[in-house]
């Protein structure tokens, strides 16, 4: 059971870290806060009628992405505003479908009780987000630099930023497992700030960030083992260290 | 006879409402240095992104299609959010190593410069990165945008300087946005001036004069004098 925990937790986490690093440029660092909390609702439904959390959070993310989206381009408000709102409405609408003193979960998170079923579907979707990721990594990173230059390569923004999103939505998903709807974020952009605090070029940025994202959960499940306290807190709180020590050691 | 490279016939750009650029029609030709002059907020850069059909407009663009563009943009805020040496901010356009050497060397940068962190380099250096950059896979029109912003005087001309040596040497078009008249004089062939309207069009030493200067840019300019060279 540890192992198997260890296991998904560590690949959801490098798949995390990995993508986290094309996302802490300024214009998607605020996409990843809300998401997670959009996840909410759909993580009570499942525990609710006990199903998969991360199926459960799946289409809430997808439709909460639709509304942001939608909004965003009927009201251009900025973003700020629509995380609120949106980070406001997930958490509402999750404590109406679920007591709150059955929430931690869906909060927190729960590592420690995945099945071997679930832990398989797990791994191989952090691999297909690696992969999927490192197809489209440097065509996303020049569109997040400039969508003029990257039209001018001729680039299909839309097609591109469909699959990112895509793949944003999977690993927000898969990250409710091990840290809960509320610290999803953190676990995405956590280990990508650490990287870049070290890194000179983007190769070492990008494997930096799923080498962290890799080691938090790890850290804190065998942490969570000894002091018994909640998993998905302490890997957000190793990683915060990892964050901490790297601002001190800053290239 | 020089080739026509563009052809843009009475055209329109709306913007959220707002009209930006009104009934502009000009002509470009194989080689010629073409500035877009005008005050900030005169539809300059988004007649250059029209052009490169990043906006939506009314009228006719028309581009050989032997058009190879090259485009380079003012400003690039969001590069510093990813920590990239020079050469793998060339990887992103697919272009090699040895490739992006032989590119920052004909800029005037030297070779060392291709394993430096790009938040590293000045905004000189930067700059010449960006022309690099937009000359790989050998354009023969480039687009570009204030050349001069966040450069000092020296290395303004040189700049300048660098852009005339590959126009020479590559016979490459130009279009550049500049609200700089010296760079008009020094540089270009053929002068649009806009303040949304177009308001002049033609030689530099033709068509600018006190009276079309102080519409574009409004009292000011009025003391201007121009010294032959």
């Amino acid at each position: 059971m540890l192992l198997l925990s260890l296991i998904v937790g560590a690949s959801i986490g490098c798949a995390a870290g990995y993508i986290g690093t094309l996302m802490l440029s300024r214009r998607m660092s605020l996409v990843a806060g809300p998401l997670g909390h959009l996840a909410l609702p759909g993580i009570a439904l499942a525990l609710l009628y006990g199903f998969d959390i991360s199926a459960g959070s799946f289409p809430f993310i997808i439709l909460g992405m639709v509304f942001i989206w939608l909004f965003e381009l009927r009201t251009k408000l900025p973003p700020e505003a629509l995380t609120a709102i949106v980070f406001a409405s997930g958490m509402s609408i999750a404590f109406l479908l679920l007591p709150i003193e059955q929430a931690e979960a869906a909060l927190i998170g729960d590592i420690t009780r995945v099945g071997f079923l679930d832990a398989t579907f797990s791994v191989l979707l952090s691999l297909f987000v690696i992969a999927l990721t490192k197809m489209i990594y440097k065509k996303i990173a020049l569109i997040s630099i400039s969508e003029d230059l990257a039209r001018c390569e001729r680039i299909d923004v839309r097609r591109y930023s469909l699959i990112y999103l895509l793949n944003i939505a999977i690993i927000v998903a898969l990250g409710v497992k091990v840290v809960g709807g509320l610290l999803t974020a953190a676990l995405v952009a956590i280990p990508a700030a650490t990287s870049r605090n070290l890194s000179k070029s983007l190769v070492e940025y990008s494997i930096l960030g799923c080498l962290f994202g890799f080691l938090s959960p790890i850290i804190g499940i065998l942490l969570s083992q000894s002091t018994n306290l909640p998993a998905g807190p302490l890997t957000i709180l190793v990683s915060t260290s990892f964050f901490v020590l790297s601002s001190i050691f800053k290239r | 006879m020089k080739e026509l490279m563009l052809k843009v016939e009475k055209l329109s750009v709306v913007l959220d409402g707002e009209e930006i650029i009104k009934d502009l029609s000009f002509e470009v030709k194989e080689g010629d240095i073409i500035t877009i002059l005008g005050p900030n907020g005169a539809g300059k850069t988004v007649l250059l992104k029209t052009l490169l059909g990043i906006f939506p407009y009314q009228g006719k663009i028309q581009w050989n299609p032997k058009a190879r563009i090259g485009y380079v943009p003012q400003r690039l805020p969001f590069i510093k959010d990813f920590p990239m040496s020079v050469e793998e901010f060339f990887e992103l356009k697919g272009i090699s190593r040895r490739d992006a050497a032989r590119l920052l060397n004909s800029v005037g940068l030297k070779t060392g410069i291709s394993r430096k962190c790009i938040g590293e380099l000045s905004s000189g250096q930067f700059q010449r990165v960006l022309v690099a950059w937009a000359l790989a896979k050998d354009p023969n029109v480039l687009l570009f945008d204030e050349p001069t912003t966040g450069i000092d005087i020296k290395g303004e001309e040189t700049i300048y300087s660098l852009l005339a040596r590959i126009n020479k040497e590559k016979n490459l078009t130009m279009l550049l946005v500049t609200h700089d008249l010296s760079v008009v004089y020094k540089f270009s062939n053929y002068v649009i001036c806009l303040n949304k309207c177009p308001l002049c069009k033609g030689r530099p030493r033709e068509v600018l004069n006190p009276k079309v200067l102080e519409k574009l840019y409004g009292e000011e300019v009025k003391f201007y004098t121009h010294h032959k060279h």
